[in-house]
């Protein structure tokens, strides 16, 4: 599938790639840019999402999902948006904590994606891309069970025709 | 331990937002995430949110951290690997974590959680967390 048409499927389903997740809602997380090849995803800041009242620092659990959900995405980007595949693993390294008061924007994008598996890198941070609140790495793959999720999801959406 | 400690964990707004608590003997620790709507990820399957899932096995460590020894501050994540076994169901989750080496600046911990059965995961966390034990004088 091109480029193009890849697009056209992700700014299709956008909609529903955050406000269908209620997670994802509960923590605010915003898509700046869906593109094939890179995904930037945004948690505001909110003081209800701290993990140190003394610093009012957000949770890691934030960065935490974001960069899952971010990571998915690429992920499901990086398959030609039409699998949404299974985490099998999140690499996480905290590099230091996010400015208190200020979003945090992760970046991620497939490395490769090859039959069912694909590869995703990610980097978070608080508006200086070279000054990284947390990278991660993570590998993602079609199972039968998200195979199966998949297919409930275009049938409850109408997203069958877009192959 | 630092009863305080737990408090100031289970205090912190992003961990009572989602209704964490611990129940502990001595230092054996059990958290709970409750189940509730805003945990889902993708509410189709339905399953709970991977993030969700790594953020309490992180809350765990943590917790298990304090109950394992007197610290004078809350843990600092350095780094986690979370593995997904399991599609996580629209259900309550649970985990426990065992300290595999605590040092005096870092600790080395791995945490399990499940839902039904304990001996069916749905992820694990291994991961290591900056910590400052209390100094003998405040103990």
């Amino acid at each position: 599938m091109s480029e193009d048409k890849i697009r056209e499927v992700l700014e299709s389903v956008a909609p529903l790639l955050v406000d269908g997740s209620p997670h994802a809602v509960a923590l605010g997380l915003k898509i700046d840019q869906l593109e094939p090849d890179g995904i930037i995803m945004r948690a505001p800041y909110s003081p209800e999402l701290v993990g140190d009242p003394e610093t009012g620092i957000l949770h890691g659990g934030v960065v935490t999902a974001l960069l899952d959900h971010a990571c998915g995405l690429a992920a499901f980007a990086g398959l030609g948006a039409q699998d949404t595949p299974a985490t099998l693993d999140l690499r996480i390294d905290y590099m230091r904590p996010a400015e208190p008061g200020l979003d945090v924007v992760a970046e991620a994008s497939a490395i490769r994606a090859h039959g069912l598996v694909v590869f995703v890198r990610a980097t978070a941070h608080d508006g200086d891309r070279d000054d990284p609140v947390a990278i991660a790495q993570a590998a993602f793959m079609v199972t039968k069970a998200s195979q199966a999720a998949t297919e409930r999801a275009k049938k409850a959406f109408g997203q069958g025709e877009t192959k | 331990m630092s009863e305080t400690l737990l408090q100031t964990l289970l205090n912190t707004p992003y961990v009572s937002k989602f209704g964490v608590s611990f129940d502990y003997r001595g230092d054996e620790l059990t958290g709970l995430l409750p189940y509730k709507e805003n945990l889902v990820g993708n509410p189709l399957i339905p399953a709970l949110h991977g993030g969700a899932v790594g953020a309490f096995l992180e809350i765990t460590a943590s917790a298990s951290l304090i109950v394992s020894q007197p610290l004078d501050r809350l843990p600092k994540v350095i780094d986690v690997a979370i593995d997904y076994l399991r599609p996580a169901r629209a259900v309550d989750v649970y985990a426990r974590a065992q300290v595999a080496r605590s040092g005096r600046r870092v600790a080395n911990v791995r945490v399990e959680a499940w839902q039904g059965r304990r001996g069916a995961p749905v992820a694990t966390l291994h991961g290591h967390f900056m910590i400052t034990p209390a100094s003998k004088g405040t103990r």
